[in-house]
């Protein structure tokens, strides 16, 4: 058996916290992740089910390899940028968050 | 070698190499191997490596990562196999840049602020656990075996182009593939065992600007003689009658706006529409291998039945293992700690999937354009075959410019030593740090000196240099692509479920961990290893021959092709199998959570703002002191 638990100090051991820290990033990271799978897992449904659409000519690439091979990659980086944008101040706002409990005691 | 040989083989050798190839080749290896050993002398520890990583930017950080990450595989074996396989094969590429997105949302800032160097730091910091570090070390060296054979393929190829044209005593032309493989092979295991190339950031940093320069600056200047990316695919025609298609006449037009002066394709070349189409011959190999073992009237029928859902499935598969697998890469999550913060980390993920998605356009060109204008290629086998058309294809300039294709092809050439030196010799420092550091340091001699330590160091490197030039002389015709694919699927189906659920699901134990990791990896590695040996088996050479007792296995292949799939693309269902275990053997051992796991989580999560570590490891020390 685990020994119990200490009492958390201040806010930032408390169980409240952490859940709420996790919670939130996960959050962010799901919906990211959500996404980011819609179009990974989407190509193959679509070249799979409509496979005269995803034939189609543009500039010479079909539309299949001109996403894969040319469209994807900016895609990826939007979300990148989205989630870093998020994340960091996500974390500046727990920061805060937490000076303000401190001060608050 | 005797001297009428020796002599002959020189004399050979001034006569049928051409200079420009040749000499930038030699200039990349000697600028590669001084550079390692002018950082070598400034850091000399590992622990200096890892503390003046930490004042790397993040930029320097993110050209590192990717210059390591970008491998024979990304810089010859994606064109290859856009070449040999059409669609299906830009997965690769695709995948291999947009893993870093898993890493980046899940694992990279929590890693780096949980502090572990290594996977088997983590391991062994997460549960507490010496145990688990040892069991997670030996997937240091399954992932990176499976790695460095495809380094090594790409080493005897590139060699083997090189010198293709030496003639030696007994009348026989160009270098064997073998002779390739030992070479380079020894070169760098050389090399890191002095010292050399200890993982310098500032090396593989470069490494990365010259393969980014060596893979687009040919690209634009093909296109702009032979024609656009896009024209090129234009040329394959989308829906014409096999029937049709007469060698060098292909009729029938899908898109007349595009003329490429195309060459005939050569009977082993898949045909237009499965080229260029999704589902194509790589997905649809083993279904087609099945259909061939049915009596003719049957065929039909059963490709309508089974081909398309079987090549979608082999898809999700082939996806999932680069996706997952990338964020489970031993030599890549190393990189990982020489940023300043969790923040950082995230940034410089972000850096580096601009830096390789940039990257990873240009070589389906060469597969697209080789296929026009070099479809030859397709007849060869091993190092002759497409898994070199980006070092030959410049070579085609030389007809209307003279000399421009031999300093194009050796600007590829450049950039393929680069590729296999870098990913090697970071290979090689990380399996030979597990080995030295985890299985002679921690488990065999603990009490060892550093003398002592520093002698394990060296063997270990040269052990492992061996070991991966003798898995290397075996795998020449196997695609260095797919082979890499490989590791990535066992990296997916054993450390990145460790990372992914140890970062986000306190409820692990390490018994939970364990089971799950290894059952994935294993099983995965199994399977890997099964389609690998069936598929040598089937070669006409010496190497059919050696695993000729494999060849019965293609038969039950044949009679079974969604076993094949599985086998060929196991992530689908070992990724999953290795999560559930985990959760299911974590529920029934849930008594051995560590005791301080919520410290654990605050440390993985919470901003480093707040100075939890600091606290962490007061807190370790003072239990230490008890």
């Amino acid at each position: 058996m685990p020994p119990p638990t200490p009492p958390p100090r201040d806010v930032v051991h408390s169980e409240a916290f952490l859940h709420t820290l996790m919670r939130r990033q996960l959050k962010l990271s799901l919906a990211c992740a959500l996404a980011f799978l819609v179009i990974l897992l989407g190509l193959p449904l679509a070249n799979y089910f409509a496979p005269e659409l995803m034939a189609t000519r543009v500039f010479g690439f079909t539309l299949a390899w001109l996403v894969l091979g040319v469209l994807f990659f900016p895609a990826v980086w939007a979300i990148s940028w989205i989630f870093i944008r998020r994340s960091i101040w996500l974390e500046e706002d727990e920061v805060k968050a937490v000076q303000n409990a401190k001060k608050g005691n | 070698m005797t001297t009428p040989l020796l002599i002959a083989a020189t004399g050979g050798l001034l006569g049928g190499i051409d200079p420009w190839i040749f000499g930038f080749s030699f200039v990349t290896v000697a600028v590669t191997l001084w550079m390692g050993f002018r950082s070598a002398k400034t850091s000399k520890t590992a622990s200096d490596f890892f503390v003046a990583g930490r004042s790397v930017s993040v930029g320097w950080n993110a050209s590192a990562i990717s210059g390591e990450y970008l491998s024979a595989a990304s810089f010859m074996g994606v064109a290859g196999m856009v070449m040999s396989s059409g669609y299906d094969a830009l997965w690769y590429p695709v995948c291999y840049a947009c893993g870093y997105l898993f890493l980046l949302l899940f694992i990279a800032g929590p890693l780096r602020r949980f502090g572990a160097y290594t996977i088997p730091d983590f391991a062994e910091g997460r549960f507490d656990s010496p145990l688990f570090r040892k069991i997670a070390v030996c997937f240091v060296l399954f992932i990176g075996f499976f790695y460095t054979m495809p380094q090594m393929k790409g080493a005897g190829t590139t060699l083997a182009y090189i010198f293709q044209n030496i003639t030696w005593a007994d009348g026989s032309h160009g270098l064997p593939y073998w002779v390739g493989v030992v070479l380079v092979g020894a070169v760098i295991t050389l090399n890191v065992a002095l010292g050399g190339m200890k993982g310098i950031t500032l090396v593989q940093a470069v490494q990365y600007w010259i393969k980014a320069f060596a893979i687009s600056v040919p690209v634009f200047v093909l296109m702009s003689v032979y024609g656009f990316y896009g024209s090129h695919i234009g040329v394959n025609q989308t829906q014409v009658p096999v029937a049709a298609v007469v060698a060098g006449a292909e009729t029938g037009v899908s898109d007349p706006g595009y003329k490429i002066e195309r060459k005939s394709l050569v009977e082993k070349a898949p045909r237009d529409t499965a080229w260029v189409s999704p589902f194509g011959p790589l997905t649809t190999k083993a279904v087609n291998a099945a259909a061939n073992a049915l009596p003719a009237d049957q065929r039909a029928a059963y490709l309508a039945e089974h081909q398309r859902p079987y090549s979608l499935l082999y898809t999700y598969s082939l996806i999932i293992a680069l996706v997952c697998g990338t964020a489970g890469l031993p030599h890549i999550l190393v990189r990982f700690y020489t940023n300043p913060d969790g923040v950082a980390a995230k940034r410089t993920t972000m850096w580096v999937m601009i830096l390789i998605g940039v990257f990873y356009v240009f070589p389906p060109i060469f597969g697209v354009i080789g296929r026009n204008l070099m479809p030859e290629l397709y007849s060869g086998v091993g190092s002759k075959g497409t898994d070199k058309v980006v070092l030959e294809l410049p070579t085609l300039l030389a007809a209307k410019y003279g000399v421009l294709g031999s300093i194009l092809s050796g600007i590829t050439c450049a950039g393929a030593f680069a590729a296999f030196m870098s990913t090697f010799s970071g290979l090689l420092v990380s399996m030979t740090g597990a080995l030295a550091h985890d299985v002679y340091g921690r488990m065999l001699r603990p009490k060892s000196n550093p003398a002592e330590r520093m002698v394990a160091f060296k063997v270990s490197a040269v052990v492992i240099g061996a070991v991966a030039i003798i898995l290397g002389c075996f795998v020449e015709f196997l695609e260095i692509n797919f082979m890499v694919g490989q590791a990535f699927a066992i990296a997916a189906a054993s450390y990145f479920p460790l990372l992914f659920m140890s970062v986000w699901w306190r409820g692990m134990t390490m018994i939970g961990a364990a089971t799950g990791m290894l059952t994935g990896g294993l099983c995965a590695l199994v399977a890997a290893a099964l389609t690998n040996v069936s598929t040598l088996s089937l070669d006409k050479g010496p190497m059919g021959k050696v695993f000729a007792s494999f060849a019965p296995l293609n038969g039950f292949w044949a009679q079974h092709p969604l076993l094949r799939i599985l086998a060929e693309q196991p992530a689908i269902w070992t990724v999953p199998l290795a999560i559930t275990l985990m959760v299911v053997v974590s529920k029934t051992t849930s008594a051995s959570v560590p005791a301080d796991i919520r410290m654990k989580m605050l440390v993985l999560h919470a901003p480093e703002k707040l100075g939890l570590k600091q606290e962490y490891i007061q807190e370790q020390q003072a239990g230490a002191g008890r």
